[in-house]
Formats: C-alpha cells, sequence, structure tokens
C-alpha cells in the first residue's frame, strides 16, 4: 500500500510539473507583443527593447521557464494587474469560501445522488427509474450560470425565502461578530457556538450550493445506477442467491459494496468540474470565493490573475485525484494488488 | 435423497427453452448431462434452484426433493434450501465470489445464513476447507488472489460445509487447465464416495463425463434424447444425436 | 452459466433495417432525445423562415420596442434595444451546435491519429503520446480552455480554437483504448503473422472497430460543448454582441434580469433543452450500441 502510495505522490508530482509548464505556455500565446504593450503605444524601438530586457522577455524560452518555475515554487505567482496585490495572497484569501461553497455542494451531490441512483437501479425500466433518468441527466445538462439567476429570481425575489447574496448577512457582524479561526465561516460559527452567524451562513449557503450541487448529484445518480446494474448481472450475484441470499440482503451487501466505487472515482471529477462552476456561480450571488476572483479577473483581462487562478484549481484538482486515489486503493484491495 | 424432475419445461413467453420429461438423480450417484451451448442444460439448473424467474423464465411441471415439490415452494422455503440442500457451483469460478470481500466473509456469512453461529461458522470453514485439500487460510485472501482451481474448490467446499445433498455443477471446470480439471474431478469422485453427495454434473466434454458419471443424459434443444448408464450411452449410444456428438470428439490416431 | 453469446463492445454493429426502427422504438431516450434534435437541426436550416423579426438576430434597434414584456408580437418578450428575443433564440440554434461540431470535428482529427499510433504502435511513441494527454487532462475541462480563450481576443474563433485544443485529449485517450484492445486481439496477430501491412490493420479492423464508441462519446459530447461554449461566452470570452448567441443573451439580460426576467430565461432554457436532447439521445445511442457501458462519464 505504501509503495502505491509513493508511486502515486511522484506521479502527482510530475503531472503538476506540467501542468504549470502548459500554464506557462498559454501565458505565452498572447497575440501581439508583451514588450510593446508594456512600454506603451507610442514607445519607440528602443523603449520596446529595453522593455523586453526588463521583462525578461529576450532571454531564451527555457530561461523563462524556469524562473517561472522558481517563481511558483517560491510562492511568486505574479502581482494582479487589478488589485495590485500578489495574486497568491489573493487566491489564498478566496479559497476558503469556494472550498466552503464546493464542499457543500458535493456533499448534497451524494447524499441525494446515490439513493436516487440506488432506488433508479433496484427497480430498472419502470418509471421511477425512467423519471430518475431523466433528472440526472438534466442535472448534467444545466446551464449553471442559468439556473442561479432562475433560483435567485424564484426563492429570493419573489419567494423570499433565502437571502439573495453573501455570506452573511453584514449586519450580523456587528451583534455577532464572527472570529477567523478556519476562515470557514460555517465551521467558525460552530467553533466559536455563534449560532446567529450560523444560521445567516447556513442560510446564504443554501442557494448557491444547491446550483453547484445539480452536476454532480446528475452524475453520481447516473454511476451509481450503471455500477449497480452491471454488478447485479455479474456472476457472483447468481453464486450468492444460489446460496439463498434474499433479494435484499443481495441488492444491500453485494450491490452496494460495489456502488461506492464509481462515486469515490467521480468525486474528484466532479470537485475539480465544481470549482470551475463557481466561476461562473459565485458573482452572481456575490460569494467572495475564487469564482468571484476569476469572473472579475476575466472581465477586467487581468492575465496574472487568470493564469493564478487556473494553476490553483489545476494544482486542486491533481492533489483531488491524488486523494481519491489513494482512498479507492484503500477500498478496494483490486487496485492497489495490480 | 434424489432429485426427480417430471415434465419439466422452462420457457422465455412463448419459446421453450427446456422439456424434460422424466430425469432422475439418485442418491449418491453422479449423473452426466451432456450437450452443446444453448441445450437448455443450464436453464435447468436455474430451474431447480427456483431462480428461473430472475432471467424472466416461467417453469412447469414438477421437480421433487425427496419427495417435497419444490416448484410449489414459497421463496423463503425455496432460500432455505438452496445453498443447505441444493448448492451449485458454476462455469467461472473466477467471478463466483463477490471481488470485494475476502473469500471467507461470504464463506461463513452464507454458513449464518443457514444457521450457524459464528465460532460455528469458522470452525465449519476450516474443516470444510481442508477436506478438499486446500488450507483454511486461504479464505482471509480476496478472489483475484486464488487461482481458478483454488476458487472452485472453495466453492465446492462452501457446499459441503453447508452439508447439500446434491450438488449441481454448471461446466465447473471447462473454465480450468486439464490438470487442475483432474484434480477437481478426483476431489468430487472422493466426496461422493465419503459423504453420499448426489452430483447433477453438466458439460459439453463428453471426455470428463465419460470419466466422471455414472449416468449421463443427452440435451439437445431442451429435450433429454438419450439417457442411460455412462459406459453403455457413450460406447453404443442410440440415438442419431448422440451419435453426432462422439462422432466430434477428435480421437488420437484418425485422420478425419 | 447462461450460454449466450456476448457481443464484445467494440463489435456491436448499427442494427440493420427494421430491427434498427425497433430498437428505436424500444429506446425511449434515443427517440425522444433525436426528435428534439431532430427539430433543433430544422430550426437552424430554416431560422430566416421560422424567425418572425430575422433583421433581430443582428444589428437591429428598435427603440419604441424596447424590453416589452412576453406578448402575442413578441413570444419571448424585446431585450434592451428592442429586438425580438425569438426570433435570437432561433438564430442562435445555429451558432452553439455548429459549434458544438466544428469542435468535436478538430478533436477527432488530432485525437484520432494520434489515439490509434499511441494504441496500435506503443512503444515510445505511446508513451509521449500519453503523458502529453495526461498533463492536459489533469485540467478540469472548462479551466483550460478559459485561461486560453482569456489569452485569445475574444470572438467565437478563439473560442472554438480554445475548447477544440482542451477536448481532443479525451478522444486521444479513448480511441488509444480501443486501438490497444484491437491490436491485442488474437485475429490481428494473425494478421501481422500473415505480413498483412499495419496500414491496412489500421484501415479494416481497427478503426472499423473504434467507430462506434467513437459515435457514441460524441453524441455524448456535444451537450457538453455547448455548456462550455455557452458558459465562455456567458464570461464575455466568446461571442460578442451582436451575435445570437445563448450565452451572451443571458448575461447581456443579467443587469435587467429583475423585473425583465425573460431577457435571461428564454436564451438559457434554449441552452438547457439543446444540451438535454443531446444528452438524452447520447445515453439513448450508448444503451444502444453498448450496453457494458465501457466508456467515459
Amino acid at each position: 500500500m505504501l509503495v502505491f502510495v509513493a508511486r502515486r505522490i511522484v506521479l502527482a508530482f510530475v503531472v503538476i510539473v506540467g501542468v504549470i509548464i502548459v500554464t506557462f505556455v498559454v501565458a505565452h500565446v498572447v497575440p501581439g507583443d508583451p514588450a510593446a504593450t508594456w512600454a506603451g503605444p507610442h514607445a519607440s524601438a528602443a523603449q520596446i527593447a529595453a522593455a523586453r530586457r526588463f521583462l525578461g522577455l529576450d532571454r531564451p524560452l527555457i530561461a523563462q521557464l524556469g524562473s517561472y518555475l522558481g517563481g511558483i515554487a517560491t510562492g511568486n505567482w505574479g502581482v494582479s494587474i487589478h488589485t495590485h496585490r500578489p495574486v497568491l495572497s489573493d487566491l489564498l484569501t478566496a479559497a476558503p469560501a469556494t472550498l466552503e461553497l464546493v464542499i457543500t455542494a458535493l456533499m448534497i451531490g451524494v447524499v441525494v445522488g446515490v439513493p436516487t441512483g440506488l432506488i433508479s437501479a433496484r427497480r430498472p425500466g419502470r418509471p421511477s427509474d425512467h423519471l430518475i433518468r431523466a433528472g440526472s441527466i438534466l442535472g448534467v445538462s444545466m446551464p449553471i450560470f442559468w439556473m442561479a439567476l432562475i433560483l435567485q429570481l424564484v426563492f429570493s425575489q419573489k419567494l423570499k425565502w433565502f437571502p439573495a447574496a453573501g455570506e452573511y448577512s453584514p449586519g450580523l457582524l456587528f451583534s455577532h461578530p464572527l472570529a477567523k479561526l478556519t476562515g470557514f465561516p460555517v465551521l467558525d460559527s460552530i467553533l466559536t457556538g455563534n449560532l446567529p452567524m450560523l444560521g445567516s451562513t447556513l442560510v446564504h449557503l443554501i442557494l448557491p450550493a444547491l446550483v453547484v450541487a445539480a452536476y454532480p448529484a446528475g452524475l453520481i445518480a447516473r454511476m451509481v445506477r450503471a455500477q449497480v446494474l452491471d454488478t447485479i448481472g455479474e456472476t457472483h450475484i447468481l453464486n450468492a442467491r444460489a446460496l439463498g441470499f434474499r433479494e435484499g440482503q443481495i441488492f444491500a451487501r453485494f450491490a452496494m459494496k460495489q456502488a461506492w466505487t464509481p462515486v469515490v472515482a467521480a468525486i474528484a471529477l466532479v470537485f475539480g468540474y465544481s470549482l470551475v462552476n463557481t466561476f461562473l456561480v459565485e458573482s452572481i450571488f456575490d460569494w467572495p470565493g475564487l469564482g468571484s476572483y476569476a469572473a472579475a479577473s476575466i472581465a477586467t483581462l487581468d492575465t496574472p490573475a487568470i493564469l493564478g487562478v487556473t494553476l490553483f484549481v489545476a494544482v486542486a484538482y491533481v492533489i483531488a485525484n491524488l486523494l481519491v486515489d489513494i482512498i479507492q486503493a484503500a477500498i478496494d484491495p483490486r487496485i492497489r494488488l495490480r | 435423497m434424489n432429485l426427480v424432475l417430471s415434465e419439466l419445461s422452462v420457457s422465455f413467453g412463448s419459446r421453450r427453452v427446456v422439456a424434460i420429461d422424466s430425469l432422475v438423480l439418485g442418491h449418491g450417484e453422479i449423473l452426466g448431462l451432456a450437450g452443446e451451448s444453448g441445450s437448455g442444460k443450464s436453464m435447468t439448473t436455474l430451474a431447480v434452484l427456483g431462480l428461473a424467474a430472475t432471467v424472466g423464465a416461467t417453469v412447469g411441471g414438477s421437480i421433487k426433493l425427496d419427495g417435497q415439490e419444490l416448484t410449489t415452494l414459497s421463496a423463503p422455503e425455496l432460500r432455505a434450501i438452496r445453498g443447505r440442500r441444493i448448492a451449485a457451483i458454476f462455469q467461472s469460478p473466477a467471478t463466483a465470489f463477490s471481488p470485494v470481500y475476502k473469500v471467507g466473509t461470504v464463506f461463513t456469512r452464507a454458513l449464518r445464513l443457514h444457521g450457524a453461529d459464528k465460532p460455528e461458522a469458522s470452525d465449519l470453514a476450516a474443516s470444510a476447507m481442508r477436506q478438499v485439500l486446500l488450507p483454511p487460510d486461504l479464505l482471509r485472501r480476496y478472489p483475484s488472489q486464488l487461482s481458478g482451481g483454488q476458487l472452485q474448490r472453495v466453492a465446492i467446499a462452501l457446499a459441503l460445509a453447508l452439508r447439500a445433498e446434491i450438488l449441481l455443477a454448471d461446466e465447473p471446470t471447462s473454465a480450468l487447465d486439464v490438470t487442475v480439471q483432474a484434480e477437481v474431478l478426483d476431489l468430487l469422485r472422493s466426496l461422493r464416495e465419503s459423504t453420499g453427495l448426489s452430483i447433477l454434473f453438466i458439460s459439453h466434454d463428453l471426455a470428463v463425463i465419460a470419466e466422471l458419471c455414472d449416468r449421463v443424459a443427452v440435451m439437445r434443444n431442451g429435450l433429454i434424447v438419450e439417457q442411460g448408464p455412462a459406459g453403455q450411452v457413450l460406447s453404443a449410444p442410440s440415438d442419431p444425436y448422440t451419435i453426432e456428438l462422439l462422432e466430434s470428439v477428435p480421437k488420437i490416431g484418425s485422420s478425419s | 452459466m447462461i450460454e449466450s453469446p456476448a457481443i464484445a463492445p467494440a463489435d456491436a454493429a448499427l442494427p440493420r433495417g427494421s430491427a434498427m426502427w425497433r430498437a428505436f422504438r424500444a429506446n425511449p431516450l434515443l427517440t425522444v432525445g433525436g426528435g428534439v434534435v431532430l427539430l433543433i437541426m430544422v430550426v437552424a436550416i430554416f431560422a430566416p423562415l421560422l424567425a418572425p423579426f430575422p433583421g433581430d438576430a443582428g444589428n437591429a434597434t428598435h427603440p419604441f420596442s424596447v424590453l416589452h414584456g412576453p406578448s402575442a408580437a413578441h413570444w419571448f418578450g424585446t431585450d434592451q434595444v428592442g429586438r425580438d428575443i425569438l426570433s435570437r433564440v432561433i438564430y442562435g440554434t445555429r451558432v452553439s451546435p455548429v459549434i458544438a461540431v466544428i469542435v468535436l470535428a478538430i478533436a477527432c482529427v488530432i485525437g484520432v491519429p494520434l489515439g490509434v499510433a499511441a494504441g496500435f504502435l506503443g512503444g515510445w511513441l505511446d508513451e509521449a503520446i500519453m503523458r502529453v494527454t495526461d498533463v492536459f487532462l489533469a485540467f478540469p475541462p472548462l479551466l483550460l480552455a478559459l485561461a486560453l480563450a482569456s489569452v485569445l481576443p475574444a470572438s467565437l474563433t478563439s473560442l472554438t480554437i480554445a475548447i477544440a485544443a482542451v477536448w481532443w485529449p479525451w478522444y486521444v485517450r479513448l480511441i488509444r483504448g480501443q486501438a490497444a484492445s484491437v491490436a491485442g486481439r488474437p485475429y490481428v496477430e494473425a494478421c501481422r503473422a500473415l505480413g498483412v501491412s499495419r496500414l491496412r490493420i489500421i484501415w479494416r479492423h481497427i478503426l472499423p472497430n473504434s467507430l462506434t464508441p467513437l459515435l457514441v462519446q460524441v453524441s455524448l459530447d456535444v451537450g457538453g460543448v455547448i455548456l462550455t461554449a455557452s458558459a465562455l461566452s456567458f464570461l464575455g470570452l466568446g461571442a460578442q454582441d451582436p451575435t445570437p448567441d445563448w450565452g451572451l443573451m443571458v448575461a447581456d439580460g443579467q443587469s435587467y434580469f429583475t423585473p425583465d426576467w425573460w431577457l435571461v430565461t428564454f436564451p438559457g432554457l434554449a441552452i438547457l433543452v439543446t444540451a438535454f436532447a443531446f444528452n438524452l439521445l447520447g445515453d439513448g445511442l450508448r444503451d444502444l450500441l453498448d450496453p457494458r457501458r465501457s466508456f467515459l462519464p
């Protein structure tokens, strides 16, 4: 098992280096001459050349790549053109809000997706199955930004059940200030026993989390259904029946245990997918996370910030995949024995 | 302990895949059921186990285990018989056990399903393993860590531990190497000697049937075209289909 | 075990003639999905005839009809410069699906040869191609396309290039798997032993066997590309005014969203219905052609 983990970590590291290189390449795909842009529209040739030297653009590409890699490793991810702050510190400030949102959405996705997938697989071909399948396909076909706007319109504006924006009511900060322990408002409220704040953060979290949860729920339901149906068709189920086990027992013990494998495998994928989906959702809900940061950076064409976010999310995705691989190996013995 | 099939029919809608007038498996007997793929042999097994409905087939006629009619039993009663009185092993041992559990887990769970308690179950498992000449700690492994031959023997051990009186063996050695096959056949033979286990041995391989079985029934398109003592049927067949089957077995020295 | 011939996924061929028709009817996903997709294609082709105000798909402005709600004259209402939203939504069927087709065509053109090379020829070529593919696949789908689109000048062309650049690695992996599995089969080894040229083997065995999984994957991906393209347009990275792109229309309508809900609702609904239809179609095709489900989710 240890060998497996070690190998996976090394592989992840290599992939991260590859990711950084790709980001570097993307950064240099920019058409036009960055030195000319830097020097300004009325710069002379000499000034442009000086700008080029200043920006280090006259060095060979490999050298530029080298210093880029070095910069990333030491925490220098560039400076945001928009906020004038180091990109990395911007990202770290914004990350907890997004993590809170994505993790909540994933939890909702699993809690909704797994049972519906199981129900669907228990009686395949019946109306309940068709309905659930249609629903899960709907979930993965949903334009997230549109769903966000519609939910906001219906549940915030029209029905007034939920607040429209923000992580919590700003007014509460005066009466029940929130201590920053972990950076996650919900956790911090729980840890400090700040109940009014907890209520506020949860209520603000629901709509955005539901939106982001649509895709995971749909995908997980589909995968669970597929996996269970596949398992039921396998020989060992026939053997189990021949041994006298009840259908219910067979479903619960044998089929369901294997149902978790695709869910765990899918978790990393939906984590990455959802992280990027926040780019589309957060600004609509004024959620102060990576998504809003990315959307703002795109709107202002803040290239260092855009690339910083890209790198950040990509690395998070690689790490998520790594963790999931390890967990999968722990659950399913066949994987680590290969 | 005998199994009597009379006027047994298994159908998918209007399509009949098995139509057996009479087939009897006596106490301590090894009866071979020979035939090609699609002749209905496997559906017969499912019908005896009462599992035909799981593939969408309907069963008519009578299946009697020691005089007790099985086709009219309720589901719980059938489940009590499955494994416990009639056990089955199938063609691919590699997929016989759930891949995510240790072999022993499924083993003991099956035993406890049929009434044993925890300590009893592990003892029974261990002694059954020894009976099939396997070390009991193989039970602590996952199916992917055992060979086909070993897994098939574990399946047989499970049947023994459950004290099954009848073993339905559906192509149990077809997926195994010849040498391993010989071991499994030896095992089945010795179990019959020592415990009086009755075996319905289904196979398309006439050579294996000739070696192992006392009597043989030849099946074609769901019908039994010939049955009788193995030596007689296989050396002096009366039905044209049986003759065809025998002709198709390659013989050393023949030029065809 | 039940004796029934198992059809290996790669060898499942399209059912012929009336068998195909029956299969189609037995598969509700395929029928509904296919029907709606067909409808969308008809709308796209006949857009000029179907749209009540064809000019509104472009630069027209009607200062006196600004921001009217849905009515008999304008079923979907009008936008902030008075253009008929129904017409723009109809013309939108010419935008997203076409982008999807182009993107997937590029992905296949790049992905299939690389996949065949990696899977069939193996060796260091396989290693090299797979490492590069792995790095691309290390990015969540939308992310890299987003980064690329943001450094390129905002236009539909950049959008298409960005998404295509990110989509082809999936096809390399898919085709490589198919090619590798077919290459390992006994009959291919027999062909090699008989001296059949590699090219011929690729043409006669590997490509035909990869066709079905490829077809299913493409139909499953159309919805995904449409969603990705509309998301990028929503962020301002793709279509620009006056192109009647649905994502762009939602973005534009955002500031008027309450109380003028129709600017956002109908274009977004169009995205949903289109993606949903293609996903249904893809799922239905998958059920039809490969019940063993060996594809990417």
